[in-house]
Order: structure tokens, then C-alpha cells, then sequence
């Protein structure tokens, strides 16, 4: 397994956020995470790359228990974190934005080269020095994947890549992610639009409420209509 | 014209030095956001170690090397301070880490003294910079001309840096958003460090360059701090290009300000910086901050006003009090009143700061101007000590009207910053206009009336006042006032929406405080038969701000238990130690180190974690109790089955 999360608890003051949560990736393998507004996606992964400090259970990385690493020692492993947010520096250039991310070539890894993701993202590529700030949302969305890619990671954290993107922008976002597959990363992806992630996924996690409620493979999940209507229809 | 022309040159080499430290201290906040309050010491420190070094090696290369190898000393001193210190309190509130590097400047003060001597050196001419040209028929020291070149070359240097270096883009980085920047692999440690090291190597060599212009004293670390202060204010904090445009604006406005106003000569800087202020609350090329982090209301234990029990408590602690003049003498009476006034003082502060959030670092102002007022009242109408206790303190609500209206704009460290410089220019005027308030001489025969004249006359009368004023503050506290008040505080944004003008609440309370502190201030004239510019001064401030930490900044009672804890460990050391300020700046370090809720929160701490009583419940035990039957409840039905 590239990715083993089992038993996890986090909590963001009183408030406890995810309830024993469990999930795998596999090498190579594309993964939903799939769940309402507020089921506890984002906390999954930031509690996966490190960023929320009350936490427990087990995050195991590669065969290593990565849990109690602070976040850029996850990072530096080969476990790239792309936020929901986007997070991009907007005082920066996209050159100097990739600049934060990179990280030295990994063995046995793909390496990224801002030239390899201005072929991924061709739009970039055409404003290397300008601000992130001045950038519409599908192109700091490119950004951030690209940001994190320049770190040649094995595994992507993906934050709900097509949320409030053009239809136009969400299909070349997943062809992106496909390429991406195709160079071996693993990814695993949070996603409320089911139809994006079936584009994309070979298997699928539903979370409720801070609990995994479903685990499968794509085609299961289009057998259950009552698992998706319950947990994923509005 | 040509008069005008020198005047302004001499004003552009002042800025050179004010802009190093500034842009010192702007770059670590912008990365750190650490407002560091011992960026002066670190100045001081590199005159110091550039005038010991310059001293022993002469010749060019003794005299340049010297201040070089001097600011690297100091850069490595300040990284060890990062590393030992601040690293510990990142995650604390701002207030906590301005106070941690005052502990460290006020150690590094005695420090200094007991190394190099009290006295004033004299640094040596710069080899080959050491005369002067005629410009216009007037001589401009050479030395001036290097300076006046060198600001904007660091300008272009720390640009170059920031845009040119992997090391610069993740500091830009990092300024914008740390959590990202470690998301992507970087050590954050060594970056904030680095940072950290390279805005104290700027602020050593400000300082080292001085050597061959000034004296080096023992006291220039709070004079350029807060000049620092009102340079970024304006500026805008963690803006490099802000401080260099804002270092030139105050130098030349300090070099034109002594022909226009010799004596008071910092009101001018003042009324740009209010001028700036009220067109751009952050600075000519400051940005909004975003949501600064609470400095207090993090408790999630809700205050809750005194039972009969507590209150028969406090009435009976009150009564002891008053029963001290029977049995102690004159010495103790008089350090009981001090320490009283100090109660009031200290409860007045806790009751801007906890309550309304707003962390003054300058509350010393208000205690001040009320000593003043009084002082006038005395002194320039004849009035008798009852008028002057009244009068006294309306000096000290209008200074928290005027600068009030100024500093509720603010938020955070820029309103921690901007009470400091009122408070410092308040001190500066009570300082230079010698012919009102006797400059360093100070107001004397300041007496209290016949009745209260001895010892235990006046601490009767000190405890009355007392004792009224914290009760009034706390009944303030759970007024709808109050409740007002900690809204705004909680959330600014959701107080609105409901109908309460923030900004104003928290100048009303910004007033009550002022008012309050001038009181206190009041009494201390009369106690002390006197008044000097150091009622004013920083150090009186900080006392405040150590007391209401002390005491625990989340409860409504710690001010009260800080103050006497404080003031009764302060006067003691006093008498057993010269090094008061080493010993004092270490407890301030060790205690916002170890003990950050205070003496009363750790107290708190510690009786709500004891386990409930059988029969007294409270409601979250009721409640765990609930949701432990639940399961056993739907075992029964199941078993029924």
C-alpha cells in the first residue's frame, strides 16, 4: 500500500472533527474521497499532511508511520498536499511560486521541471511572471497542482480540484490528473461532484459526519444508488 | 536656502541608521510575527561590541571589519535568542512575545552597564571619512555623504535578496502564509532563524555605524525603538520599502522639527503619524492585517460574577487591609499604598486589555498625566488635595480621548505599538517642556491635606479609592456595557451586525481605563509628594503589562493578585539587588515561558480540574453522565428482545 490511514481521530479545539477515520491508496491508484459540505474531507487531508496538531490514530506512508513528522518532514517524503483553498502566494510570480515548492529529484519518482507543467497546464505557461493574485480561479487551481508537483511527490492530497471551476476548466483538470496518474503518481481526491470523480477514480470512500460510511470500487458505487442518495445527493 | 539644504542632509544620514533597524524589524515581523521589542538592545549592542572591537584594532581595516564582525556577533546573538526563546512561544499571543523580547532588552540594559560602565564612550572617526567638505560654504562631514549613499544600497541590496535568492522567495512566501510554505517541504525553523538573524544583523550594524557620529549610551535602546515604532507605523509593518520611505520622512522631520518647535521637537513626527493614520490605519505601504490572534477570550470557561461566598471572602481580605495600620509601621504603610495604587493601576489596564482586547503598551501615560494633573492642580491653582484627586485625572481621560480616538483603529500589534508612542511622546514632552513641567526635575510638594498627611491617614484613604475604583471596573464588566464590549472583542465583524459601534465601545473603554489609571496616578503624586517624567516613561507601562500577566489575563480577578504579587517582589528586589533589572527581565522571560495563564488562570486551572463532587454535579458532568446511559439503555432493550 502507498497510503495507509486507520483509526482517526481529529479535533479542532472541543469539537472532535473525524471519528476513527480509515482509508488506503494503493500504488498507482486514483481515489475518491467523496462527502457533503463539512463531512470532514479537508480534515482528512490536512490531517494526513500534518496540519492539524490534535490528532491521533495512524498515517503510514510508504511502510512508515509518518504521523507524528511535522508537516514539511511529510512533505519532504514524497507526500504532496494541494489545499482546497489554493493557498497561492499571490505576491509571487507562478515562476516563483513553483520556486517554493521544488524540491531535489526523488528516485524512483517522476520529476517536475516548471517546462513538464507548462505542458500539463499550458495556460501557465503563457504568464510565468505574473502574480498569483492577478490569476483567474481555474488558473491559480493549475497553479497549486503544479505547485505541489514541483516538490515530485508520489502521492497528491487533492482538494476538491473542481470546485467552483468553468465545466470547460473541470475537463482539462481531469485530463491533467490522468496524465498525472500515467507518470505513476498516486492520488487520492476529494471530491462533491460525483461525475468528476468517476471521470477519473478507480475506487471510492464516502465520509459523513466525520465517519467513512462506504468503501469500493466506482462500479459499486454506481450499483448502490441508495448509498450515493443518502450520503452524497443533495 | 544652503542652511536648509545641510539641515536636510544631516536628516537623510540619520535615516540610514533609523532604516536599518526599522527594516530590520519589519522583515522579522513580517515573517515571524513577532513585534521584537529587544531590536533595540540588539542596536545598542552592536554600538557596544563595533566600539570594543574598533577600539582594539585600529587602521581601516580594524575600523570596517570591526563594525562588520560586530553586527555578526550580535545577528548570531539574536538567532540564539530565536532558538532558546521565541521558538518556545510562536503559538502564544502576540502580547506574550512583545513582552518576552522587553524581558530581554530590560536584562540586556544591566547587561551592558555591568560590561562596559555606565558611562558614555566615544567611538573613534571613520579612517579616511573622518573630515568634512564645503558644500555651499558649510562643511558636510564625510561621513554623512557614506551614510546618506548607504540606505538606498541596502534598499536595493534586501530587494535584490528577497527577489533574486530561493531563500528570498520563501521568505516572501512564508510572510504570506507559513502552513503552505511547511505544507511544501520547507523547515520552517531554520527560515524563521534566518530571518531572525539577518533583521538583528541590520539593527547591529544601525547601531555599530553610529559609533562615529554619537556616544555610545546606555539608554539609546529605547530612545531609537521608539522611533523604530512610529517608522514602521507609518511605513507599514513588513514593508522594507515603507520603513526606508518613512525612515527619511521622520529623520527629516526631526531635523526640520528643532527649528520650527526646539523644545518639543517629536510633535511633529506625531502629527504626521496621526496624519498617516487616519488616511491609511496601516502604514503608507503597510497592508491590512489579516484577523490578528486574540490576546484574550481564549478561555473557554466563562466569567461569571461572584458568588456570596467569593464576595464575603473579598469583604473580609478588604477588612484585614484595613486593619494593617494598627499593627505595621510607616514603612509598610507606605508600601501598602503603593502597592494599592498599583492594584488600581494594573485593574484599569487588565480592564482594556482582557476585557476589551486592546493590549496598551503605553497605559503608563494615563497613571502619568493623572500625576501630572494633579500635580498642576496643586501647584499652578492652589487647589487642596481633595480638588486635585478630582482634577487630576480628567488630564488623564483627556489623554485617552485624544490618543484613544487614534489607536481604536487599530488592532493587534499596531495598537500596541501606537499606545507605546503616544505614551513615549507624552514623556518626551513632560521631559523637554522643562518651564511647565520642570523637565527632569520633576513637580515637588506635591502634600496631601492635613487629615490624610500621615501614613495611615492616606492608606485608609488610598484603600477607600481603591477598593471603590476595582469594584466600579469590575460591575463594568458585567454591565451591558462590558458585554458589549467582549463582543466587539470576540467578534468584531457579528458585534456590528447586532448593533454595537465597536470602534466606539472600545474608545469608551479605552477612557474608562485612561480615567481609571489617572486616578491611580493622582494618588501616587500625593503619596510620593512628587511627580517626574518617569510616571510616564516605558518601564511604568510595562509594570502594568506584567501584573495583569501575571495575575492570569483570561480572569477578571488576576490584575488585583498581580499587582500586590509584583509590586511587593519588585520593591523587595530593589532593596537586595543593583542588578534589578537583570532579575526582573528574566522573571518576565521565565514567566511568559512557564506560567502563561498567570497565577489566578493557573489556579483555575487547577480547582476545575478537579474531579466534581458526587452531589454537585455541574452541567457537563450531568451531561457525560447522560450520554454514558444512552448505550445501556438500548443494551436492555436489546436484551429484552
Amino acid at each position: 500500500m502507498k497510503l495507509e490511514v486507520s483509526g482517526l481521530n481529529s479535533f479542532y479545539g472541543q469539537a472532535h472533527i473525524l471519528f476513527d477515520v480509515a482509508f488506503e491508496v494503493g500504488e498507482g491508484e486514483v481515489v475518491a474521497l467523496l462527502g457533503r459540505n463539512g463531512a470532514g474531507k479537508s480534515t482528512s487531508f490536512r490531517s494526513v499532511a500534518g496540519l492539524v496538531p490534535q490528532r491521533t490514530g495512524k498515517v503510514v506512508f510508504e511502510g512508515e508511520d509518518v504521523s507524528r513528522l511535522p508537516p514539511y518532514e511529510i512533505a519532504r517524503r514524497g507526500l504532496g498536499y494541494v489545499p482546497e483553498d489554493r493557498r497561492i502566494f499571490t505576491e509571487l510570480t507562478v515562476e516563483e511560486n513553483f520556486e517554493v515548492g521544488r524540491q531535489e529529484p526523488r528516485p524512483g519518482v517522476a520529476t517536475w521541471t516548471p517546462e513538464r507543467i507548462y505542458k500539463l497546464f499550458p495556460n501557465l505557461g503563457e504568464m510565468r511572471k505574473r502574480a498569483g493574485g492577478h490569476m483567474s480561479g481555474g488558473e491559480q487551481q493549475m497553479l497549486t497542482i503544479g505547485r505541489t508537483l514541483m516538490g515530485n511527490p508520489s502521492l497528491v492530497l487533492l482538494d476538491e480540484p473542481s470546485e467552483g471551476l468553468a465545466p470547460k476548466i473541470v475537463e482539462q483538470m481531469a485530463e491533467a490528473i490522468m496524465t498525472m496518474k500515467r507518470e505513476g503518481l498516486s492520488i487520492i481526491i476529494s471530491e462533491q461532484n460525483l461525475h468528476f470523480a468517476k471521470l477519473i477514480s478507480d475506487r471510492a470512500y464516502i465520509i459523513e459526519k466525520g465517519r467513512i460510511r462506504f468503501s469500493g470500487t466506482m462500479g459499486e458505487l454506481e450499483a448502490n444508488p441508495e448509498i450515493r442518495d443518502a450520503y452524497l445527493a443533495v | 536656502m544652503d542652511f536648509l539644504l545641510i539641515q536636510a542632509l544631516s536628516g537623510l544620514a540619520s535615516a540610514a541608521s533609523l532604516f536599518l533597524v526599522a527594516s530590520g524589524l519589519s522583515i522579522i515581523f513580517g515573517v515571524t510575527r513577532i513585534v521584537n521589542f529587544a531590536h533595540g538592545a540588539f542596536y545598542m549592542l552592536g554600538a557596544y561590541v563595533a566600539f570594543t572591537l574598533t577600539d582594539r584594532f585600529a587602521g581601516p581595516l580594524g575600523f570596517w571589519g570591526g563594525l562588520l564582525v560586530a553586527s555578526l556577533v550580535v545577528a548570531a546573538l539574536g538567532a540564539l535568542m530565536e532558538m532558546v526563546l521565541l521558538r518556545r512561544i510562536y503559538q502564544a499571543p502576540e502580547l506574550f512575545q512583545l513582552l518576552a523580547t522587553f524581558g530581554v532588552t530590560l536584562m540586556v540594559q544591566d547587561l551592558v552597564v555591568l560590561i562596559w560602565g555606565p558611562d558614555d564612550l566615544m567611538g573613534p572617526r571613520a579612517p579616511g571619512l573622518s573630515g568634512a567638505f564645503s558644500l555651499f560654504g558649510r562643511l558636510v562631514p564625510s561621513y554623512d555623504i557614506l551614510l546618506i549613499l548607504l540606505g538606498p544600497a541596502v534598499l536595493g541590496l534586501l530587494w535584490l535578496l528577497f527577489h533574486r535568492t530561493r531563500w528570498g522567495v520563501l521568505v516572501r512566501a512564508a510572510t504570506q502564509d507559513r502552513e503552505m510554505v511547511a505544507s511544501l517541504g520547507v523547515n520552517q525553523k531554520w527560515l524563521f532563524t534566518s530571518v531572525f538573524a539577518l533583521g538583528v544583523f541590520l539593527a547591529a550594524l544601525g547601531g555599530a555605524l553610529q559609533i562615529p557620529r554619537t556616544t555610545v549610551t546606555h539608554y539609546m535602546d529605547l530612545s531609537i525603538i521608539v522611533e523604530v515604532f512610529v517608522v514602521v507605523v507609518i511605513g507599514g509593518l513588513g514593508s522594507v520599502t515603507g520603513a526606508f520611505i518613512a525612515a527619511v520622512l521622520v529623520s527629516e522631520l526631526n531635523a526640520f522639527g528643532i527649528l520650527v518647535l526646539p523644545k518639543i521637537s517629536m510633535i511633529t513626527v506625531f502629527l504626521v503619524m496621526a496624519v498617516v493614520l487616519v488616511v491609511r490605519p496601516w502604514g503608507l505601504f503597510g497592508k491590512p492585517d489579516a484577523a490578528p490572534r486574540a490576546s484574550a477570550g481564549i478561555s473557554v470557561r466563562p466569567w461569571k460574577p461572584m458568588s456570596v461566598l467569593e464576595r464575603s471572602g473579598v469583604a473580609l481580605v478588604v477588612l484585614l487591609a484595613a486593619l494593617l495600620p494598627l499593627v505595621s509601621g510607616s514603612y509598610a504603610l507606605s508600601v501598602g499604598s503603593e502597592i494599592l495604587v498599583f492594584v488600581l493601576f494594573a485593574a484599569s489596564l487588565h480592564f482594556m486589555m482582557t476585557v476589551g482586547g486592546l493590549s496598551s503598551f503605553g497605559h503608563a501615560a494615563y497613571f502619568g498625566l493623572g500625576a501630572y494633573g494633579a500635580a498642576f492642580a496643586v501647584t499652578y491653582f492652589g487647589a487642596p488635595m481633595e480638588a486635585a484627586l478630582l482634577l487630576g485625572p480628567l488630564l488623564g481621560l483627556a489623554g485617552a480621548v485624544l490618543f484613544g480616538w487614534f489607536c481604536v483603529r487599530l488592532s493587534g500589534v499596531y495598537f500596541a505599538m501606537l499606545t507605546l508612542a503616544f505614551a513615549q511622546i507624552t514623556w518626551s514632552v513632560a521631559f523637554q517642556w522643562v518651564e511647565v513641567t520642570g523637565g527632569d526635575n520633576g513637580i515637588l510638594g506635591i502634600w496631601p491635606s492635613a487629615w490624610a498627611s500621615t501614613p495611615q491617614g492616606f492608606y485608609w484613604l488610598t484603600l477607600a479609592v481603591v477598593v471603590v475604583g476595582v469594584a466600579l471596573l469590575r460591575m463594568l464588566v458585567f454591565s451591558p456595557f462590558g458585554f458589549g464590549l467582549r463582543a466587539a472583542r470576540d467578534s468584531a465583524l457579528r458585534a456590528e451586525a447586532i448593533g454595537i459601534d465597536g470602534k466606539r465601545t472600545q474608545w469608551a473603554a479605552f477612557m474608562v481605563a485612561g480615567t481609571f489609571a489617572g486616578i491611580a496616578g493622582a494618588l501616587f503624586a500625593f503619596l510620593k509628594g512628587s511627580v517626574f517624567p518617569e510616571t510616564l516613561a516605558i518601564p511604568m507601562s510595562v509594570d502594568g503589562l506584567v501584573m495583569v500577566l501575571l495575575g492570569g489575563i483570561e480572569t477578571v480577578s488576576g490584575a488585583v493578585v498581580g499587582a500586590v504579587v509584583y509590586k511587593a517582589l519588585a520593591i523587595w528586589l530593589m532593596s537586595q539587588t543593583e542588578l534589578s533589572k537583570l532579575v526582573l527581565g528574566g522573571i518576565i522571560v521565565l514567566l511568559v515561558v512557564a506560567f502563561p495563564k498567570g497565577i489566578v488562570g493557573f489556579l483555575e486551572d487547577w480547582r476545575h480540574r478537579r474531579p466534581p463532587a458526587p452531589n454537585g454535579a455541574g452541567p457537563k458532568a450531568a451531561g457525560k453522565a447522560a450520554t454514558e446511559a444512552a448505550p445501556v439503555g438500548i443494551a436492555k432493550l436489546e436484551a429484552a428482545r
